[in-house]
């Protein structure tokens, strides 16, 4: 670990340009459902967690997550390195073009720029020593339901960044997320449907609606009908639960959800596809699948 | 599994879901569970507890066998709410349950409340105790902002917004109470099993 002498004052972001929604995220808040705090926390973990570890960072410290549409902002005091993970976009330094998925360094006063995502949605930003916003609850994620946490990174904003860090890793891979089917096992509600619902779901083409965001990949395709009419009281809810409002189109749970509901769940997608909800666009095709031996 | 007693179902890999027979037994068995910390999230629900990141399958077993329906009466800690009861929809109250407001003010008065989960927003507790007979219907257009402290009624529940925010319940009063600050140690300050009375001021 080292701890940088701060020759042109404490280090920070200055955002000049925020395109689409940017905020700051770690791993969430669990243990706090009971109280109807959302989890939060980044929505692709396997992209967040690379972009910490090629700057060196533990693997709790706060990211910025980029959904779509990039950023600019000047980096002031020392220089630091940075790392830019998951969804693919052009990253630029002082004009000159960098790699995505390396360490790449920010010398004082320069200019970083994100281009908006070329393929997925969600980019992750790691600096060394983190995103330092007050922690609230045990965490720096922001949750866009409840809005615990800090607010959402607006253009003009000024982001302290922490002073611990310890060496970047040139080298380093993601576990890809799994593409594919999402799995999903029987939900705790699948008997609320008519016969058939469940293998419905699985042989049905949905695809991503455009009112999909933090709180649940949203979905349009085959509608799923209620055997069972009557008001659910509300229950508690689980990231990846398929939940079905009256519409009949399901809606799958991501980080910001409720934590209680009161519409059955169908199904729950198991949490290692979690991360590829996470770069899903409007438009893109989905497919479930039955995972056995669970 | 389903027994005489509970109802569990499975919730993707690591949650269960247990289903009892309702509010009281939801916060009965939540309460002998948290000790044991059976699993990273203990969630009331109207019946049932959600136990989602189950740490130890027979953990959770040897809670659950544990427990006795009805055994115990929840004795949470009793907060009281200074109330003003000069909420926008305390005269449809009164008319849904047949009486003035002034007597919707004792009744409510007199109804010793219990949090049993929180949902809605952090801090939004539902509060069981609300009698079936008193029961009242959500607003048919909900407002698109009722103030923080705003004292609620949907159903058999009884709730507080914790802060402003769009809601359909039907109003009966204000408290000054703070219902969330992240800055305490208990930041909700109608967690579940908290016992709540209303006090007319």
């Amino acid at each position: 670990m080292t701890s940088p002498t701060h020759s042109a004052g404490r280090a920070r972001w200055q955002l000049i340009d925020v395109g689409a929604l940017v905020t700051v995220q770690d791993r969430g808040r669990p243990g706090l459902a009971h109280l109807g705090v959302p989890l939060a926390g980044w929505l692709d973990p396997a992209a967040a967690t690379l972009a910490n570890r090629l700057v060196g960072n533990p693997g709790a410290a706060a990211v910025l997550e980029v959904a779509g549409g990039g950023l600019r902002l000047l980096h002031h005091g020392a220089g630091r390195w940075v790392a830019v993970a998951g969804a693919v976009c052009d990253v630029v330094v002082d004009g000159a073009a960098r790699d995505h998925g390396r360490p790449v360094w920010v010398p004082s006063g320069a200019e970083l720029r994100l281009g908006p995502a070329l393929t997925g949605v969600r980019t992750y930003l790691a600096v060394a020593g983190g995103v330092d916003v007050p922690s609230v609850l045990g965490s720096r994620s922001t949750d866009t339901l409840a809005w615990v946490g800090p607010p959402r990174v607006e253009s003009g904003a000024v982001l302290a960044l922490g002073s611990t860090y310890g060496v970047p890793a040139p080298v380093d891979v993601a576990v890809p997320a799994r593409t594919g089917p999402l799995g999903i096992t029987p939900g705790p509600r699948a008997d609320w449907f008519e016969d058939g619902s469940f293998e419905r779901l699985c042989d049905g083409e949905y695809a991503v609606t455009a009112a999909s965001n933090r709180v649940g990949l949203r979905l349009e395709g085959p509608r799923l009908a209620r055997r069972r009419h009557e008001e659910l009281p509300s229950e508690g809810m689980v990231l990846g639960a398929v939940q079905v409002p009256p519409d009949g189109l399901p809606v799958v749970f991501l980080a910001d959800h409720p934590t209680t509901g009161g519409y059955p769940v169908i199904a729950v997608v198991d949490l290692a596809d979690l991360g590829q909800c996470a770069q899903l666009r409007p438009g893109d095709p989905v497919r479930f699948t039955r995972l056995r031996n669970v | 599994m389903k027994t005489d007693r509970m109802e569990v179902h499975e919730v993707g890999r690591d949650a269960v879901l247990v289903e009892v027979r309702d509010v009281d037994e939801a916060l009965s068995l939540a309460a002998h569970a948290r000790a044991a910390r059976p699993a990273r999230e203990v969630v009331t629900g109207a019946r049932t507890v959600l136990f989602d990141g189950v740490v130890d399958r027979a953990v959770l077993s040897a809670v659950l066998d544990g427990w006795t329906p009805g055994a115990a009466a929840v004795a949470g800690p009793l907060v009281e709410l200074p109330t003003t009861y000069d909420g926008a929809d305390l005269s449809a109250v009164a008319e849904a349950w047949g009486t003035d407001t002034a007597e919707v003010v004792r009744r409510h008065q007199d109804i010793e409340f219990v949090a049993a989960f929180c949902g809605f927003a952090p801090g939004f507790a539902y509060l069981t105790g609300l009698p079936d007979d008193l029961a009242v219907p959500r607003r048919v257009t909900p407002r698109t902002t009722v103030p923080a402290g705003s004292v609620a009624l949907a159903g058999r529940w009884c709730g507080v917004y914790p802060s402003a925010s769009p809601g359909g319940w039907q109003l009966i009063g204000r408290t000054g109470a703070s219902l969330w600050d992240v800055t305490r140690r208990q930041p909700a300050l109608l967690g579940p099993g908290t016992r709540v009375r209303f006090v007319a001021t």
